[in-house]
């Protein structure tokens, strides 16, 4: 009996996520219909989605798994650039839909062998260590990325460390991957409504694991390892899962993200955009996916929101972040909230509180 | 010759991240915190030294002392109002703080000294360089200078925390606040007092950079930050010797890959390097290993 | 994975919500909205706006304000001037081609009819593909890379004939420095350091090696960084000297190059230094050591310390701008061109300020490929081709007690 209760609210609390989403895609829908949305704001609606995916999927590490991954961004590029690469393969012969499924497909798959490759060793280590070393790959990932050329011509792909040149391409062979300047000529299949869908399939998945048996094994490893290990479960699988399945979410927001601009340079997937996924999932509240969704969507549009005060926008956007962080962490402010809350449920006495993680 | 020149600016590099390293690994020592503002804090103490060298006209052992006191000031203030509040937050919370507190010097550094780079002028303008061999090797004064000060550094901070009582009381603040509390200790003070340190050595080491690498930018700082960093737990984080061992270590991998290997993936090999040496020991070259309780 | 308990209801629950949301929203969001920008006389007043982008925050700040303040003077100018009346808008793209088509979508909301920009090839790109889709006139001051106007040989891009170029086209300036370098016979040894992450540096590097190839000169080094790697050149120059080389070519902008410069000067080493356009600047970096810079070749379309007349208005109208007492770069230049060329092009193809931003985009680019429409600019008297490629050429300078002197 209690047990149905509690996998029901689970459930409810899931079908408050996908529906808050699916009302808002209507919503902006309807807005663009009828004309009454800004351009700014409809140039926003893909990238909010891939950032969307991109908070959700890091959540599962950071909130879920507990471990601090500093090379989320890492991930993206790489699903990015092969999604960038298979979909100009395929050509524009293909059906587009039949093109971004593929692209996005393959993005998942190659992010997440390199998820597995990363994965495998760093996750013998722990805390802070394992967060420089994430760091460390998205470093390198973006400096091998640099030094990556990756061309086609008539006898097939050609591939060099060097330069442009070195690809030795026939005519007619064209560079898809052109080195520290990224790729150019992407198709734009990216749409709002492919970034609504990507959303929901990244909800799903992630909401699907946290409720699963495999989510509360690697809940368990987050709260206590060592209990974790006593009661038999293996703590490296668990954390390797987590890791992996983030990462293949990434890499597919990461096409998404490059198949809405027809240039993208491996630059953009640096430190700071990990970092800023990061800083979406903290202020979301971590291992709070609907809270990541939200965070997403309002520190993706307000900075663009405060670009009338010029040079000062990032000294606001950084004084949102100190702000945010120590309303929520103050001692004082943490006593007077508990007090209210305290207020709060004692007139819903009976009712259970139940921790840990749903969709909520 | 070209080994022993590469060798050379190798540890003259690596001595300048061995001395952001020692501030960041007190302070992690201590606060147990990643100070991802460090890295700027090195930015503001080489503009503090620009404007008083370049505007002021001050002689460069005073603007090094101005820059210094400002950043020591700094220091304190950052972790007053923004990471003394956090004391009982989880670490990713700090974490969060402290990139804010970056983006806000940066930024603030953005409009206040603009954005066109600066170009450093020597704070050992007058001293000579050192020729080897019949002038195939030149050693710079500022290399010297650098390594000098990061030796001094390090044997000052050893002296610091093994024998004084400030520094005793913060090694005892690292192991247990809440037992070093009930000792007496003011843990609030000692906290204060690390960041101060740190941040000192953040504007020497702001000073050594940019006169080495001549440029000054509101990014400046970030990514030796980051590198600086990285040695630091390549030593072991927390450890004193470590950081300067992995600073120095950093700098010469560095430079080596670039002229052997490849300009382009030199980074890469320097934090490829870095995750070898956490797989084969896990808390760094010089790092405590220590056991997890239940 | 244990999916399989959980996705029965898991799946309900997502087809549900999708069954919704597809009934509802439809596809209505795929079409892109028609771009105008406002066309009631009422509304626009006679007021022709412009909208710009640049990087004007981060580590290429300094050339996207260059630009901006370039193309302010060229604003108050004309506005005081009563030619035209004139509104620019400047928004800030990081360096980022996100940021960039935010910027230009910010800059639609406002209603642009022309725009001026961006400053780096990347985010250029990307702004050009949808302006290219609204048909939005750009013209940009100084992304130089072939994907920037698309259609030309050994581009990704499509052709779009709505995008024009005020910088040179880097293969011009490429294949010119190996000529002058292999006439004047200047050396013997030549070292290359160029940044590969830089679609303008990489560019004149590969049609500087193709034509030295041609002529015989000898590149005994070439080396890289990128903007992560540009505070320290050691190594390069290292290499450089231990190969032998007299002569190093710089295809860099001026902040590298004056770090290159000192450190070179630091180690004791003092080849001929040889640098194109981007080297401009150079000498008003602050507190930049101009004795270090003598004797340094470079070709380049402006020069600030120049006497003609127009140039000194400039000079003085920017160091007025700007409220400092720094001269202005080439990029600031660039930008003032960008600004004048689409003046002239508006006087001369008499489009008004409420057409339609579409119409006013074929017009102007009509006119610019005009062979008879030819821009007077501070950087040189500029054709353009048909593709969106601008045509003149640099002039060779040599800098000698701290200021250019023509070679």
């Amino acid at each position: 009996m209690e047990k149905v209760r509690h996998l029901s609210k689970a459930t409810r609390s899931n079908l408050i996520t996908y529906g808050l989403v699916t009302a808002a895609f209507i919503i902006m829908d309807l807005l663009i219909e009828t004309g009454s949305a800004s351009y700014s704001l409809m140039g926003l609606l893909v990238p909010i989605c891939a950032y969307i995916c991109l908070a959700t999927s890091l959540n599962l590490v950071v909130g879920v798994s507990g471990e601090l991954s500093l090379g989320h961004a890492g991930f993206m590029s790489i699903g990015a650039f092969t999604g960038i690469v298979v979909v100009q393969l395929l050509g524009s012969g293909t059906n587009d839909v039949v093109r971004m499924l593929i692209g996005l497909a393959s993005a998942a798959a190659t992010a997440s062998v390199a998820g597995i490759l990363i994965g495998w060793p760093v996750m013998r280590l722990q805390g802070d260590y394992l967060a420089i070393v994430t760091l460390a790959f998205g470093e390198i990932i973006k400096n091998l990325l640099n030094n990556f050329w990756l061309g086609v011509d008539k006898y097939g792909l050609h591939f060099s460390m060097k330069s442009a040149m070195a690809l030795g391409l026939t005519d007619g062979g064209r560079v898809l991957i052109n080195g520290p300047q990224g790729a150019s000529g992407i198709p734009h299949l990216s749409s709002f409504f492919a970034g609504y869908l990507l959303i929901m399939f990244t909800l799903f998945v992630v909401l699907n694991l946290i409720n699963s048996r495999s989510g509360r094994a690697i809940m368990a490893v987050r709260d206590n390892r060592i209990a974790a290990q006593s009661v038999g479960i293996n703590v490296t699988k668990y954390r390797l899962m987590a890791f992996v399945i983030a990462a293949a979410l990434a890499g597919m927001a990461g096409a998404l993200y490059a198949m809405n601009y027809s240039s993208v340079m491996p630059k953009k997937f640096d430190f700071n955009t990990s970092i800023l996924i990061l800083v979406l999932v903290v202020l979301g509240g971590m291992g709070n996916i609907r809270g990541g969704v939200i965070s997403a969507a309002v520190l993706t549009i307000l900075p663009e929101r405060l670009r009338f005060i010029g040079d000062f926008r990032m000294l606001i956007y950084a004084l949102v972040l100190i702000g945010a962080m120590n309303l929520t962490y103050d001692t004082r402010l943490v006593e007077w909230r508990r007090k209210i809350r305290e207020k709060f449920s004692a007139k819903r006495q009976g009712q259970d509180e139940r921790g840990g993680v749903s969709g909520e | 010759m070209g080994f022993l020149t590469n060798l050379i600016n190798g540890i003259s590099l690596g001595s300048v991240y061995a001395i952001i390293a020692l501030g960041y690994t007190m302070v992690y020592g201590i606060a147990k915190m990643l100070n991802f503002a460090h890295g700027d804090v090195i930015m503001v103490g080489a503009y503090i030294c620009y404007c008083s060298m370049s505007y002021l006209g001050l002689s460069p052992l005073l603007s090094i002392l101005l820059s210094v006191a400002g950043c020591t000031v700094l220091g304190i203030l950052i972790e007053h109002f923004a990471y003394k509040p956090l004391r009982n937050a989880p670490s990713l919370s700090v974490l969060i703080t402290a990139i804010g507190v970056s983006y806000l010097l940066q930024n603030t550094a953005l409009i206040i000294m603009k954005s066109d780079p600066k170009v450093f002028p020597s704070v050992v303008e007058d001293l000579p360089s050192v020729e080897l061999f019949g002038g195939e090797l030149r050693i710079q004064a500022i290399t010297i200078v650098t390594v000098l000060t990061c030796i001094f550094v390090m044997l000052g901070l050893t002296y610091f925390t093994s024998r004084t009582k400030l520094g005793k009381a913060m090694r005892a603040c690292s192991e247990d606040k809440g037992a070093a509390q009930l000792m007496g200790i003011n843990v609030d003070m000692t906290i204060s007092m690390v960041f101060a340190i740190g941040s000192g050595l953040a504007a020497i080491a702001g000073v050594l950079l940019c006169s080495a690498y001549p440029t000054l930018m509101p990014t400046t700082g970030a990514m030796p930050g980051i590198k600086a960093f990285t040695a630091a737990v390549l030593g072991g984080i927390g450890s004193i010797p470590g950081a300067a061992l992995g600073g120095v270590l950093l700098g010469i991998i560095e430079i080596f890959a670039k002229a052997y290997i490849g300009t382009e993936l030199a980074d890469a090999i320097v934090f490829a390097v870095l995750i070898v040496v956490l797989l084969i020991k896990p808390s760094g070259l010089l790092g405590h290993t220590t056991t997890e309780k239940v | 994975m244990d999916l399989t308990r959980m996705s029965r209801r898991g799946f309900l629950q997502l087809a549900g919500t999708l069954g919704v949301s597809t009934l509802l929203g439809g596809c209505g969001s795929m079409e892109r909205r028609p771009y105008t920008g406002p066309t009631d006389p009422q509304k626009v007043n006679g007021v022709f706006r412009i909208g710009g982008i640049a990087p004007l925050t981060g580590p290429a700040a300094i050339y996207g304000t260059a630009n901006r303040d370039g193309a302010l003077v060229a604003v108050k100018e004309v506005n005081d001037s009563g030619r035209l009346k004139l509104e620019l808008n400047f928004q800030d793209d990081e360096h980022d081609p996100e940021k960039a088509v935010n910027a230009y979508n910010n800059l639609k909301d406002w209603g642009l009819k022309a725009l001026v920009g961006t400053t780096t090839t990347g985010p250029c790109v990307a702004v050009t593909d949808e302006t290219n889709a609204d048909g939005v006139f750009q013209v940009t001051p100084s992304a130089s890379s072939i994907d920037v106007i698309g259609g030309v040989e050994g581009s990704n891009e499509p052709a779009k004939h709505n995008v024009f170029q005020i910088c040179f086209t880097d293969p011009n300036q490429g294949t010119a420095s190996a000529s002058y370098i292999a006439e004047q016979k200047l050396a013997d040894k030549v070292a290359v350091i160029y940044n590969n992450a830089d679609a303008y540096s990489t560019g004149i590097f590969n049609n500087f090696q193709a034509k030295a190839e041609e002529l015989g000169l000898n590149i005994v080094s070439e080396s890289t960084f990128t903007d992560d790697s540009a505070n320290d050149f050691t190594v390069q120059l290292n290499a450089a000297k231990s190969e032998g080389a007299d002569l190093i070519f710089l295809p860099v902008y001026y902040t590298p190059a004056s770090i290159i410069l000192q450190q070179a000067d630091a180690m004791g080493y003092q080849p001929k230094f040889f640098g194109v356009d981007g080297m401009d600047g150079i000498l008003s970096l602050e507190g930049f050591d101009k004795s270090v810079a003598e004797g340094v070749m470079l070709l380049t379309p402006f020069v600030a310390t120049a006497h003609d007349e127009r140039t000194q208005r400039f000079v003085q109208a920017y160091k007025e701008l700007t409220g400092s007492q720094e001269l202005p770069s080439q990029f600031a230049a660039d930008g003032y061109d960008c600004v004048m060329a689409i003046v002239q092009a508006i006087e001369v193809s008499g489009v008004t300020p409420e057409m339609p931003a579409p119409e006013i985009c074929e017009r102007l680019s009509e006119t610019f490929i005009q062979p008879d429409f030819v821009v007077k600019g501070l950087t040189g008297d500029a054709r353009w081709l048909e593709t969106g490629e601008v045509d003149k050429s640099p002039k060779g300078m040599i800098i000698k007690n701290g200021v250019y002197e023509a070679m």
